[in-house]
């Protein structure tokens, strides 16, 4: 008796592929063929999903396997951009008022707006600090970046998934030249 | 050396009849002064530390007369030590990080800085020409060190280094006026937005022999890079980056036909030149053509496979070919392989499948060194090459020494095939991408495939298994492997009988890499009378514990045991087992700059 898998049919917000509960890395199940195991009728639509994926897929990778440097695995996608994609790496240009060198950041890196913000402290030793919605920056530096549509914003207004796909540079100016909006 | 003058045990010297009669007044200094001439001639490591155990007097001439320096790890010493003992040094070449950092499981800041080495160098070796470093980290100070400390600095080589950008290396080229070789290979280069290749000194010709930027991500000002090329009559080898597009390299290749080693560049047209421009093709030809030198091709970074057939004239010549950016199948592979028939070295993509491999067997019998690299490195992708391609290698080219295959299915049989066929094997690494895998024809584990390659490659030094592996492996490995040096395990084994069997059999270990492998503290204790020979000894996500690595701390007092996680939390442990551990012996002691997240025990 073939048991329906309703995960596959249920509505998510994930990208097809990705599921919630994605233990540890042993992959036991079919290491000849790519497909899950699965009742027909849901096979059919697991395999709509397959096809519509477009890599890299979102389910958990094991870190550094398998032992291929990270440039060598952006072979497959096109000409890059600012926003260069090295392996699972999103790094971005980042600029600093008054300091003599360009940096770049890989953002994937961290996982939130206070690990970024300790990043770019530590790369540029200076204070950035905590950022309130209320009160803006209260340093002497305030973290803006360049969108997608070529805005320049101040970082954390966006979640910060939102932020991950539509930052393009970064560039941490003089709080005294922020314009408040 | 004059024949004539005998020196005998007892520290005189005597002349031989015919020369009239003379006396040397200091007989141990004329040993010594002797000595250092013949030492001259001696250029190999392992020779000069021979020489340098016998007496003191040898030690002190060996010392002296060390041009070449090599530090396998950069924090088995310190840099006083070395440059206290060996003043005379030209060359230096320092190795840094542990291998795995290639892969993210070091932490970013977890160390090898060359700021400490550099600096000592600068004011001990003021005759410095040549520095190699690998995995070390270099800011643009350091080389900035460089570029002022060295009057005569002639040759710059950095291997998978970070931490410097486009900066470093403009001062480098404007101020090392002999330097004859710049060569960054796989390094991370920052860019900085500065134009370092219009900082070589424009007066004159350069002394440039070799230069190779092609893994420097920004772009490069073509014109400067041209006039550099026109003006640089010694240069045999030019690497370039994927920002060169075709014509350009075009431009290039003419005025500088003397080649011997090429990195094409992007491969592809510009972007403002129209696709399919077929009166341009035999203006490439020609150029190739005219290269009868270029023996070692690489580059292919964004290939348009429509132009590879331009290098057909030179295929004839060529001894190693890196096709490894370049996305072709086998149907564009074989026109062009088919004529290399001198081919010793290649490295490919999987895209070229089971097909192209075949192919390769057939015309590349002098082949030394294959290194087939996955296109998809998905767990689940589909896999383009398998034990048929593997097995076509292994009939059909019997000089293989080395070869690193990355595959999603493999069989005992075909790697049996391989130990038999190529006996001449000093390197095997076979990366079944998919874990725990095993062979996929029996479902046997692949035990007796990586047993077959240790038992009849009686030349292999170098060993890098995959696939589902039980303990056995390891026993064989243990037995047969006497002459391994370097060995990288991920996810095999089943108990510290594995790793026991390594540490007691493998005489000869160097360098151990392990990772996700049920490897514990028991194990790592039958190592103990071994651990001192090695250069390190990497643990990753294995099942030793903190107390289990004190053991050992507390056992061998010269090794220093590290002890951290990847994601820089402090302590060192994820649950009851250590996350990584990595040791190496120092005669300095525990270094004084490893971040907070590294526990030294």
């Amino acid at each position: 008796m073939d048991l329906i898998n309703f995960e596959a049919t249920e509505l998510r917000l994930g990208l097809p592929g990705s599921t919630d509960d994605q233990p540890e890395i042993k992959s036991t199940t079919s290491h000849k063929t790519n497909k899950r195991s699965s009742s027909e009728m849901v096979s059919s639509v697991s395999d709509e999903h397959d096809s519509s994926r477009s890599p890299p897929p979102t389910k958990a990778q094991v870190v550094g396997w398998p032992p291929v440097r990270s440039y060598r695995k952006n072979i497959l996608q096109g000409k890059k951009n600012d926003q260069a994609e090295t392996g699972s790496g999103i790094y971005i240009k980042v600029s600093m008022d008054g300091a003599p060198y360009l940096r770049k950041v890989d953002l994937k890196v961290y996982q939130s707006y206070g690990e970024l913000m300790k990043g770019l402290q530590d790369m540029f030793k200076c204070i950035i600090g905590l950022y309130s919605e209320m009160e803006g920056y209260k340093s002497e530096y305030a973290p803006t970046y360049e969108d997608k549509d070529g805005d320049w914003m101040l970082v954390g207004d966006v979640p910060w998934d939102m932020f991950l796909t539509s930052c393009r540079r970064l560039r941490i100016m003089k709080s005294s030249e922020v314009i408040e909006s | 050396m004059n024949n004539n003058q005998m020196c005998e045990s007892d520290g005189k010297s005597r002349t031989g009849s015919g020369t009239g009669e003379y006396f040397i007044t200091y007989p141990d200094q004329v040993l010594e002064n002797v000595l250092e001439n013949v030492l001259l001639f001696l250029k190999s490591r392992y020779d000069r530390n021979a020489v340098s155990l016998v007496c003191k007097s040898w030690y002190r001439a060996e010392a002296y007369t060390r041009s070449d320096l090599f530090i396998g790890n950069c924090y088995s010493v310190a840099p006083r030590r070395v440059t206290q003992r060996f003043t005379r040094v030209r060359s230096v070449t320092i190795k840094g990080k542990p291998r795995f950092a290639d892969f993210s499981l070091l932490p970013q800041d977890w160390g090898a800085h060359f700021t400490p080495w550099v600096l000592t160098m600068a004011s001990a070796y003021r005759a410095l020409e040549k520095i190699h470093l690998k995995r070390m980290s270099v800011t643009d100070d350091d080389l900035a060190v460089v570029a002022h400390s060295f009057p005569n600095f002639k040759e710059l080589v950095l291997v998978c280094c970070d931490g410097f950008g486009t900066s470093g290396l403009a001062v480098v080229v404007s101020e090392c006026r002999c330097l004859r070789v710049l060569e960054l290979i796989e390094d991370e280069v920052t860019d900085d937005e500065v134009d370092w290749i219009s900082c070589f000194p424009s007066d004159g010709v350069t002394n440039l022999e070799s230069l190779a930027f092609d893994c420097v991500e920004s772009a490069i000002n073509f014109e400067s890079l041209e006039k550099l090329v026109a003006r640089s009559p010694l240069l045999k080898k030019l690497r370039l980056n994927r920002h060169v597009s075709i014509p350009q390299l075009y431009r290039l290749l003419i005025r500088a036909p003397r080649l011997t080693h090429l990195g094409t560049g992007s491969f592809s047209p510009s972007e403002e030149q129209p696709q399919n421009d077929s009166s341009r093709e035999s203006d490439y030809l020609s150029a190739f053509a005219a290269c009868r030198s270029i023996v070692c091709l690489s580059g292919f970074r964004e290939i348009a496979p429509e132009y590879l057939p331009a290098i057909v004239p030179i295929c004839a010549n060529l001894t190693s070919l890196n096709l490894s950016y370049a996305n072709i199948d086998a149907e564009q592979l074989k026109p062009v392989i088919r004529l290399c028939h001198k081919l010793q070295v290649f490295w490919v993509l999987d895209s070229i499948c089971d097909e192209g491999l075949q192919a390769v067997a057939e015309t590349c019998k002098d082949l030394r060194e294959l290194r087939v690299f996955p296109i998809d490195a998905a767990e689940n992708a589909e896999g383009p090459v398998s034990e048929v391609g593997l097995l076509a290698i292994a009939l059909g080219c019997r000089k293989l020494q080395s070869i690193l295959y990355f595959c999603q299915q493999m069989t005992n049989a075909a790697v049996v095939a391989m130990s038999k066929n190529c006996p001449d094997l000093v390197v095997f690494r076979l990366c079944i991408i998919g874990r725990y895998r095993p062979d996929c024809l029996t479902g046997e584990p692949m035990d007796e495939g990586f047993g077959a390659i240790v038992k009849n490659c009686k030349k292999l030094t170098r060993l890098a298994v995959s696939g589902l592996l039980t303990d056995k492996a390891f026993c064989y490995i243990g037995q047969y492997g006497k002459l391994v040096k370097t060995l990288s395990v991920a996810f095999a084994g089943d108990s510290d009988m594995g790793l026991k069997y390594v540490l007691e059999g493998c005489t000869n270990l160097q360098k151990l890499e392990i990772r996700d492998s049920p490897f514990g503290d028991s194990a790592l204790l039958s190592g103990l009378h071994h651990f001192y020979n090695m250069r390190f000894v990497w643990m990753s996500s294995c099942r030793v514990t903190r107390e289990g690595c004190l053991n050992v701390a507390r056992h061998l007092p010269r090794l220093v045991v590290e002890v951290f996680r990847r994601d820089e939390e402090e302590g060192g442990e994820r649950g009851d087992f250590v996350d990584t551990l990595y040791m190496y012996r120092s005669l300095d002691g525990p270094r004084a700059d490893a971040p907070r997240f590294v526990k030294i025990l």
